[in-house]
């Protein structure tokens, strides 16, 4: 396995924030920062500040499982994200700061047949838009990962599994800062302990946001706040179908390496793969309720541990060294909204839910595009706000892979 | 986190399932709704930082429905109701 990338003392400045910026981002996640640095790198636009209330990715970019893949059922969504997993591809050499990226394979299993039929109706969509993906049996399952336990004896026994084998992961902390710094060299103010509280209105347009540092001018602002995204749009009196919910995952202490892959299995609510550093990282469903706390109930970790050992029995004395929990912003039908709103020169990036840290290349990409034109490119235009009045939903629940 | 059922007392949260936001009202006239009051009413949830006024029902307990009001940062729930405030 790659070292670590050395680290200077410090990645980028910390600047005060300006009276006026032509762009205004607020939220320094993931996608935040790849914003900036396609604002700047592909529209040539670099009079931006990026806000963030706490410390840079220090929300969900902090607390996500780190899982990549492109192999989504619909055009629309298998699209974005396969033009994400290309921009991951090249994004060590593009950003020059080794992202740890490993195309490990993402092996999603099934352990019904209804859940074969979904999973490998979905291999074929795949496969006709150019996404590698493959059907395994329980014995070529094995063969792949051969920790999996594929015997049938098992309450829910493994059916099969669809294996993506450009999937991986990535560091989540080195992603992060890898855009900082390149938005930071080319003159992006990124701006911490800086908490948007309102907004200015001109009629129907915005013209600047209310901070705890002071009020900041803007040409546009673009939210990217995740889960607190319907707080930000509600200073705005905009309505936005989206709820917050508690997303647990957990690690183990280091071990040596027992895991080649990434393995999920969405019918009993558990993901993991193992760090570079040797901890087995995994994620559960999604707690059932709203909440804003960074913390879930006890059970879900549970339930989700009890499958992981049953799946995996090899895993029986590790022993978990910490659990937390990110707020996941879910839309109803699982799918992102990005693009335009009602009110004038304010853009949206949200609902990304439980699976938007393998998107932040592409949602960077295509956000800067909407941001710099004012209007959305391509790949975003079918993730309107305004698809859940017209109807015309992109119903991803089958490939969100955690469970709703 | 604890779910006083108004009629078990209190239980653990996975005895429960959850029913989202209370006090969601159906189209007055459905006929003439147009499509932002359908998707409004379908899509369009109340998703504060504070308290939520919401239904759970004791699924594996006395399965009945009851309304309480939760804060969504703390997890402190206000005294729950007989099935006031319904749906």
């Amino acid at each position: 396995m790659n070292e670590p990338h050395p680290h200077p003392d410090h990645l980028w400045r910390n600047p005060d924030p300006k009276h006026s910026y032509d762009v205004v981002i607020v939220g320094a996640g993931g996608h935040g920062l790849a914003t900036a640095y396609y604002l700047a790198k592909n529209h040539g636009i670099t009079n931006v500040a990026v806000l963030e209330r706490g410390w840079l990715a220090g929300g969900n970019m902090a607390r996500n499982t780190t899982v990549i893949r492109s192999n989504y059922l619909w055009d629309e969504s298998a699209a974005i994200y396969e033009h994400s997993l290309k921009l991951w591809e090249g994004l060590s050499e593009e950003l020059d700061y080794d992202l740890l990226f490993s195309q490990r394979g993402v092996l999603g299993l099934a352990h019904s047949p209804g859940e074969m039929r979904e999973a490998r109706r979905r291999v074929y969509a795949n496969r006709i838009k150019g996404i590698d993906a493959e059907w395994l049996t329980p014995d070529e399952v094995k063969a792949f990962c051969p920790i999996v336990n594929i015997s049938p004896d098992l309450r829910y026994p493994v059916m099969g599994g669809a294996l993506q084998r450009r999937g991986g992961i990535a560091r989540h902390d080195y992603v992060a800062w890898a855009f900082a710094r390149k938005a930071d060299a080319t003159g992006v103010d990124l701006v911490q302990n800086c908490e948007v509280t309102g907004f200015d209105l001109e009629g129907d347009r915005v013209a600047g946001v209310q901070t705890n540092r002071g009020r900041i001018a803007a040409g546009k602002v673009a939210l990217c706040a995740a889960g607190h995204s319907t707080i930000l749009a509600s200073m705005l009196g905009l309505d936005l179908p989206i709820q917050s919910y508690p997303l647990q995952a957990l690690v183990s202490d280091l071990l040596e390496p027992v895991l080649n892959c990434v393995v999920m299995s969405s019918a009993l609510h558990v993901y993991v793969s193992q760090a570079h550093k040797g901890e087995l990282v995994m994620g559960a469903g999604m707690d059932p309720y709203n909440s804003y706390a960074q913390r879930g109930s006890p059970s879900v970790i549970e339930y989700q541990l009890s499958a992981a050992l049953e799946l995996f029995p090899i895993f029986a004395r590790a022993h978990v060294l910490r659990t937390w929990a990110g707020v996941v912003d879910v839309t109803p039908d699982a799918s992102p909204i990005l693009g335009l709103t009602p009110i004038e020169n304010l853009f949206l990036n949200c609902g990304w839910g439980t699976g938007g840290f393998k998107a932040t290349p592409a949602a960077g990409w295509v956000y800067a595009h909407t941001i710099a034109h004012g209007s959305p490119h391509a790949l975003n235009a079918p993730f309107t706000l305004e698809r859940f009045t017209t109807g015309a939903l992109i119903d991803e629940h089958g490939a969100a892979a955690v469970a709703h | 986190m604890l779910i006083p059922c108004p009629w078990c007392g209190d239980r653990e949260d996975n005895e429960f399932s959850y029913g989202g936001a209370s006090e969601v009202v159906y189209p007055q006239d459905p006929e003439v709704a147009d499509d932002a009051a359908w998707a409004h009413f379908l899509f369009f949830r109340p998703n504060p930082k504070g308290p939520l006024p919401e239904r759970w029902v004791h699924t594996a307990g006395c399965r009945r429905w009851f309304s309480l009001v939760r804060d969504t940062v703390t997890h402190e729930i206000t005294p729950s109701s007989r099935g006031e405030g319904a749906p």
